[in-house]
């Protein structure tokens, strides 16, 4: 019944909502089990929806949606218990104490009461300490961390974050990055959202842009980067050129700075003897380079020239 | 397969918010009961005597009962759901391996359990004031949790129609207030003249208070089997509208 490689299976997937405009528009999508997947949009791109048709909060238009083999909607059940959802918004009942609230969502969930494994998942967000307070003394921070151990008190192979670390400082950030590996190493496949990109760089094993409802791209980070990335390579040289010698015309030199600086653009896909090439000619042509910088685009340079393209 | 755990932490979590607010819960209901007893049953009950044979102060309790009932039925159940959904919180319910009809249960359930103990509190409030006789308790307790469960549906659907707090006030202040009032709480729709008396009988909540009468005094403004009919009709409809809510997924998934 369960492929096990494949936490979700998305096809066709396509989401018009009640006023007529459609936020999905076609989504094909496999998450691997195990992985860590970034998706990556701006603003209305449409990864709360995605993630909320995933979830059951969204009736998807057409298309289907299988998490662990079953369909979200003939098998909902099945599908649900496999996944936790912690939403872009800070929903929660102000009244109610972290113990109680984090047992509820386990409770609806159909699981039997399991305080030991409730009093290690507090403890493990760091919330042991107040787990009798009402949620709305808890600073916003506490509160993430609350929706976060909502999300796995049912003990979930799947966890959604959407926007886990929106509104939530460096050092926090990192911890919960910290705590994401934690879950990853238990075997827990996570979904992100995120307009950190260098959350999705320094977290995710594959990267899926996303951008009016259609997913751009999807691909392993390093395999993104290689491929769309862009590296740069600057000379500062001793004797100031007067021209690029014609010999080196097919390379992409540019010369800068009143002939110091020439710099080299190359594409990371090609072979990497260009630069040993390049110097070997240089030699030829007694360019003498007395300092090298190297640039690499970063994922959002690959982020911008995607979504704007 | 069901869900009871499920069904269970609803009930429970909406019952823990009564309780939270316990002393509003029950003082308001508590408190307007002594109010009618005073106006009602002290005022104008030295000056009414009887009604139908029956004493005027006991007369009214079948109809203070219903009026509170069906005012905290709608009223619990609407907000009960309407809450959530204004929160945000329903993210929860719709994201857990529920069935829609799970849901209702869970909540609807909650809001009539605490109706009828409401109901309770408000008949022995009124056994201070009154010597209560109850002929047929069994029939009593029926048109009790029947009420409940079927105002709470109505309640629910009410909550999940609503998308503000004004609509969520609108259909029991437009609606389910005057059907009361005029449903014959402090009177037999018997002593209105015979053009108001048929203009009465369409107003359903005269069958539910002339039913839960008739189970205290055996006096009623219609016979036991119409108003038995009427609240099947009732939970029929509720039940119905309902169903189509989950059909169609109506305001509950976007
Ligand atoms: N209930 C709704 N009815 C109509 N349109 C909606 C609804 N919810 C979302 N949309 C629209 O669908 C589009 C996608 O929204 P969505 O929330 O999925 O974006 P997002 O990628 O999560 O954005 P953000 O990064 O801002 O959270 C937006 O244009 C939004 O206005
Ligand atoms: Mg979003």
């Amino acid at each position: 019944m369960t492929q096990p490689q494949t936490a979700i299976a998305i096809s066709s997937l396509t989401k018009t909502y009640a006023n007529g405009f459609q936020a999905l528009a076609g989504i094909d999508l496999d998450i691997k089990r195990g992985e860590i997947f970034a998706l990556l949009g701006p603003n209305g791109a449409g990864k709360t929806t995605l993630i909320s048709a995933i979830c059951g909060i969204v009736q998807p238009t057409t298309g289907s949606i299988k998490v662990c083999g079953y369909d979200s909607v003939a098998d909902y059940r099945q599908a649900r218990m496999a996944i936790g959802l912690v939403p872009q918004e800070l929903t929660t009942d102000a009244f109610e104490s972290v113990w109680n609230t984090v047992s509820f969502s386990r409770g609806l969930f159909g699981k039997p009461r399991n305080p030991v494994y409730i009093e290690q998942l507090l403890k493990n967000l760091s919330l042991w300490d107040k787990k009798d307070e009402q949620i709305r003394r808890l600073s916003g921070g506490m509160k993430r961390r609350v929706m976060i151990a909502k999300a796995l008190s049912h003990e979930p192979e799947i966890l959604f974050l959407d926007e886990p670390t929106a509104g939530v400082d460096v050092e926090l950030r990192k911890s919960m990055w910290a705590q994401v590996r934690a879950l990853q190493q238990t075997g827990v496949t996570v979904i992100l959202t995120t307009h950190y990109i260098e959350e999705a760089e320094e977290m995710a094993d594959r990267i899926g842009v996303i951008n009016k409802g259609r997913l751009i791209v999807t691909e392993s980070k390093d395999t993104l980067m290689h491929k769309m990335g862009k590296r740069q390579m600057a000379f500062t040289l001793r004797d100031a050129l007067q021209a690029i010698p014609p010999a080196l015309s097919h390379y992409a030199l540019v010369l800068t700075e009143g002939g110091r600086k020439l710099t080299y653009t190359y594409d990371a896909t090609q072979n990497g003897n260009d630069v040993s090439d390049l110097l070997e000619q240089f030699k030829t042509h007694h360019i003498r380079p007395t300092e090298i910088d190297s640039y690499r685009s970063s994922l959002e340079d690959i982020f911008i020239q995607l979504v704007e393209a | 397969m069901i869900n009871y755990r499920g069904i269970r932490s609803i009930y429970a979590f909406e019952m823990g918010r009564t309780l939270r607010t316990i002393g509003q819960s029950i003082a308001s209901p508590v408190i307007s009961t002594v109010l009618y007893f005073i106006v009602f049953g002290s005022a104008m009950g030295s000056r009414i005597q009887t009604m139908d044979g029956v004493p005027y102060g006991a007369f009214i309790v079948p109809g203070l009962i219903m009026l509170t009932v069906l005012g905290q039925s709608v009223s619990n159940a609407s907000f009960g759901i309407y809450f959530p959904r204004f929160t945000g919180t329903i993210y929860e319910i719709l994201s857990a391996p529920l069935s829609f009809i799970e849901i209702v249960l869970g909540y609807v359930g909650a809001a009539a359990s605490k109706s009828i103990i409401i109901g309770a509190i408000v008949l022995t409030t009124a056994g201070f004031f009154v010597p209560l006789h109850i002929a047929h308790p069994l029939w009593m307790i029926f048109f009790l949790i029947m009420t409940s469960v079927t105002f709470s549906l109505m309640g629910f659907i009410i909550g999940i129609w609503a998308d503000g707090f004004e609509k969520l006030q609108l259909i029991p202040l437009l609606i389910i207030t005057p059907l009361t009032f005029l449903g014959g709480s402090f009177y037999s729709v018997k002593m209105l003249p015979p053009f108001w008396y048929q203009i009465s009988l369409i107003n359903p909540v005269v069958y539910l208070i002339s039913g839960f009468r008739w189970s205290f005094y055996e006096q009623g403004d219609v016979s036991l089997m119409t108003s038995v009919t009427m609240i099947a009709v009732f939970t029929a409809l509720s039940l119905v509208i309902i169903a189509h809510i989950f059909k169609t997924g109506y305001r509950l998934r976007k």
